[in-house]
């Protein structure tokens, strides 16, 4: 009746998990019953669950993406912890399985779902308004990406309470996932919840590449494009080429997993290195789905707290394009030591080592941006030049590891997890932060505490480079990734430090959480009736803040590139609407609950297939295929905005 | 005449990509085809790990000793034209010729499900000498791939069904004759990779 699922499930004797599990529910529980009290329910269910607007659903993945971050955070706290105690003949507090799941999760929830979320949504905010367009080309595909996105994070968090998750890193390697070697749920909990949130990130993926190619308002050719479009739209370009690549890899492990196939087994004629192939052939490109539109963000700021004009616009484009292309080119710098022998290892080498001459390109245009410009230092643009200094670093590392012989000593080791979340921090999270502050007075018409905005920038910075430094000497000094205890207690200092680090990254998200209640609490005094409260040069701070749902009342007609910051020089800010527009109602797409429902049923499906209770499966697909039909004969997609409404929402 | 000159003039002069927010109609085919493209990707990720174990039959049978050339020319024939139905359906749905449609959509359906019968009983022929997917990493491969394509034409199969019913019950609606020209490209796409699949998996057996 219940396949797999058994009491047993319910880790009882592990007090961690549980007692973590406990606070969880308690608190959605609460907050249900908050909602219900208060009479929420039907304005949460309305105008966010079933909305269709790229604005709101972009807020909702940064919200969930925030969320994440702290869950991950957790784990990464309890892994420096254990690094800080297990010296010499020291354990530590964590056994080597649950440790195993630590590290495994922490990887899997940071890139999917916090990084990844993250960019995802605040491109979905930021790209139409940029291009002066009223929707994504698909809002309600866009709303079962999401909600799929967040199936697969709740598949992810309930491993924690029924099961367990996979002890076998955040990308699964084969022989080790395999069913021989990992019999348990953790890895297929792992591989049906990248597969659910997989296809929501391949259809938004679609949906932007469309909306930024056919949507753009008349006169925004190429040339004219905003920076952080571009980056979008090589980010989502990569999604579409990269992302398929995963689906196909992650469906033979499963294949292997429950129907006894043999692609990477070690018997039958399996191939492990296969996997490891295909999976970084999506992988790499990975991370510049992530870093590209962080660079988008860089360059918005960098320009608009400048006072400038990008610096080299064409060369910016131009880079981030070559990167797009040759990130697919770079792959196997990632398992030098395959042994593919010298010529192989060598062109990818060099190809990896090409790629640092395009982000060259970027880091001094970004410095020449600010070369002579009128710089002011709000939050935002700390983000931006903490990350210039930080990622620097950080790509120059990765330099030296594309170098095959040096990565074979370096291949594994902690000097590793140092370059990544070097440039993953320095890259990726200052990123996604100089957005979120950048764009939140756009999103809700007031500005974030500025003060507490500076320390957490300051307690991600001091503490980034305190947990990460000491990893790079620990990493020459050969300690590895991924291991529970070490015998050598003259690493032990180092730990220290790094888990002192940690505490400081610490300081910041609590601070995040509480810059978000302070502001909120003092949302009259940070008001922005303006719209453009950081004297913006796109589009998008041409309309007022929070925009209405149809963003832009009547189509603005662009001539050039920063379109809004010359029509403020030459036109008081008022931009010529384009020939035709106005004197009509506006058309917007309905709210659909297709985006729910179709996760919900995902969601019953995913974990049914985890625990081989078949017929749970089948009513998970039925459900899916019935929400998709019923939409399928539904004919009322669309509903008009007045004249007159559109007129009030102005004044 | 006179009066519209001017204006084609003027929309020669503004490039393409200045024009402004394309029709639904091509918004709604060039997500679709983006879809398309992905999709292909899938499958040539499913094509190189069927290059990588196609000599990995780990002392089992291997395809020499397996394929009838003869049966999958007929199944080949079978998606081949099926595709060219499906083409005469879209030519009915231009000219809004409901009767033509139906009999475009049957012969879809009769010639589709002829090559899924085939595909099928093919598939069940070899496991059922001990040549199923859990033999070696070459079958695997093999099932794979091709069943992969079998679920595609499946799943088209399912929504031909659905899109006659949907003309019948809903009209010619602009909704459905976009949703019915993304079902032709999507069954043209899967002759594409038939066509490879046919070349590589079939001519190319060793």
């Amino acid at each position: 009746m219940f396949g797999k699922l058994t009491w047993d499930a319910i880790p009882l004797h592990e007090p961690i998990p549980l007692i973590a599990a406990a606070v969880v529910v308690l608190v959605l529980a609460g907050l249900m019953v908050l909602t219900i009290v208060k009479g929420w329910w039907p304005v949460l269910w309305r105008d966010w669950i079933t909305s269709v607007d790229h604005k709101r659903i972009g807020v909702m993945y940064v919200l969930l993406a925030l969320v994440m971050l702290v869950r991950g955070f957790i784990d990464a706290l309890m892994m420096r912890s254990q690094l800080a105690l297990a010296a010499g003949n020291a354990r530590g507090y964590l056994p080597p399985q649950h440790y195993d799941q630590i590290f495994s999760a922490h990887g899997t929830i940071m890139i999917f779902f916090v990084a990844m979320t993250f960019m995802v949504g605040l491109m979905n905010f930021a790209v139409p308004l940029q291009i002066g367009a009223r929707d994504v080309a698909f809002p309600v595909l866009n709303s079962v990406s999401f909600w799929l996105t967040a199936a697969g994070v709740l598949l992810v968090n309930v491993s924690l309470v029924v099961g367990e998750f996979a002890r076998t890193g955040w990308l699964a390697y084969p022989p080790l996932s395999e069913l021989a070697f990992s019999p348990g749920v953790g890895v297929d909990y792992y591989l049906w919840s990248l597969q659910i949130s997989g296809v929501g990130t391949l259809l938004s993926g679609i949906n932007l590449t469309t909306t930024i190619l056919k949507m753009r308002t008349p006169g925004m050719g190429y040339g004219r494009m905003p920076i952080f479009t571009w980056t979008a739209l090589a980010s989502n370009l990569l999604i579409i080429a990269a992302f398929p690549i995963l689906t196909a890899t992650l469906g033979m492990l499963l294949l292997d997993r429950y129907l006894d196939f043999h692609f990477f087994t070690n018997e039958a004629g399996g191939n492990a290195m296969m996997y490891v192939n295909l999976i970084w052939a999506w992988g790499h490109p990975e991370v510049y789905i992530l870093i590209l539109p962080a660079f988008g963000i860089f360059s918005e700021v960098i320009s608009t707290f400048s006072g400038k004009p990008l610096f080299g616009y064409r060369s910016m484009a131009t880079a981030t394009m070559a990167i797009c292309v040759l990130s697919f080119m770079v792959w196997l710098h990632h398992f030098f030591t395959m042994g593919a022998g010298a010529d192989v290892n060598g062109f990818f080498g060099v190809m990896t080592s090409v790629i640092a001459v395009p982000t060259g390109v970027k880091v001094f245009n970004w410095l020449f941006t600010m070369y002579g410009g009128t710089l002011r230092f709000e939050t935002p643009m700390l983000w931006a030049v903490g990350f210039i200094v930080t990622f620097v670093v950080g790509g120059a590392t990765g330099v030296m590891l594309a170098i095959p012989p040096a990565d074979f000593q370096l291949h594994n080791s902690l000097f590793l997890v140092a370059h990544f979340h070097n440039v993953i921090i320095g890259g990726v999270v200052f990123g996604a932060f100089a957005g979120y502050t950048f764009w939140f007075p756009k999103a809700f018409g007031f500005r974030l505490h500025d003060g507490l905005g500076k320390a957490v920038f300051w307690c991600w910075l001091v503490g980034f480079w305190l947990a990460f430094a000491p990893l790079y000497a620990l990493g020459l000094a050969g300690a590895t990734r991924r291991m529970q205890h070490y015998p050598e207690t003259g690493w032990q200092p180092l730990m220290v430090v790094a888990f002192v680090g940690a505490l400081v990254i610490l300081a910041g998200i609590v601070l995040t959480v509480v810059q978000l209640v302070v502001s909120v609490r003092a949302r009259e005094r940070l008001r922005d009736a303006s719209g453009d409260p950081w004297d913006g040069r796109t589009l998008e701070w041409a309309t007022r803040s929070p925009p209405p749902a149809w963003n832009f009342a009547l189509l603005p007609q662009v001539h050039g590139l920063d379109a809004f910051w010359e029509a403020k020089r030459c036109n008081g800010g008022a931009l010529a609407p384009a020939p035709g527009e106005g004197g009509r109602p506006i058309e917007m797409p309905r709210a659909s609950a297709l985006g729910i429902v179709v996760a919900f049923f995902a969601f019953v499906g995913g974990f049914a297939l985890v625990w081989h209770i078949w017929w749970l499966a089948l009513v998970g697909l039925g459900g899916v295929i019935a929400a998709g039909l019923t939409r399928a004969w539904q004919t009322e997609h669309e509903f008009e905005v007045s004249l007159a409404e559109i007129e009030g929402a102005r004044g | 005449m006179n009066a519209s000159a001017p204006t084609v003039v003027a929309e020669i002069e503004i490039p393409i990509s200045e024009r402004g927010p394309s029709p639904r109609k091509v918004i709604i085919g060039y997500g679709f085809w983006l879809f398309l493209l992905s999709d292909i990707i899938v499958f040539s990720a499913l094509f190189a790990a069927y290059a990588v174990l196609s000599g990995r039959t780990a002392g089992g049978p291997g395809g020499v000793q397996l394929f009838h050339r003869h049966a999958v020319l007929v199944e080949t024939g079978c998606l081949l034209l099926s595709s060219f139905a499906c083409a005469m359906m879209s030519l009915a749905i231009e000219l809004r010729r409901r009767g033509w449609m139906v009999a475009g959509a049957l012969a879809t359906f009769a010639l589709g499900a002829a090559f899924l019968v085939l595909e099928l009983s093919e598939f069940g022929a070899m496991i059922a000498r001990g040549a199923g997917p859990d033999r070696s990493a070459f079958l695997s491969a093999f099932f794979a791939l091709v069943g992969m394509h079998g679920l595609h034409v499946s799943i088209g199969l399912a929504w031909l069904v659905s899109m006659v019913a949907q003309v019948f019950t809903l009209g010619w609606r602009p909704m459905v004759i976009g949703r019915l020209a993304c079902f032709g490209l999507f069954w043209h796409a899967l002759d594409i990779v038939w066509i490879g699949v046919f070349t590589i998996v079939y001519l190319g057996a060793r």
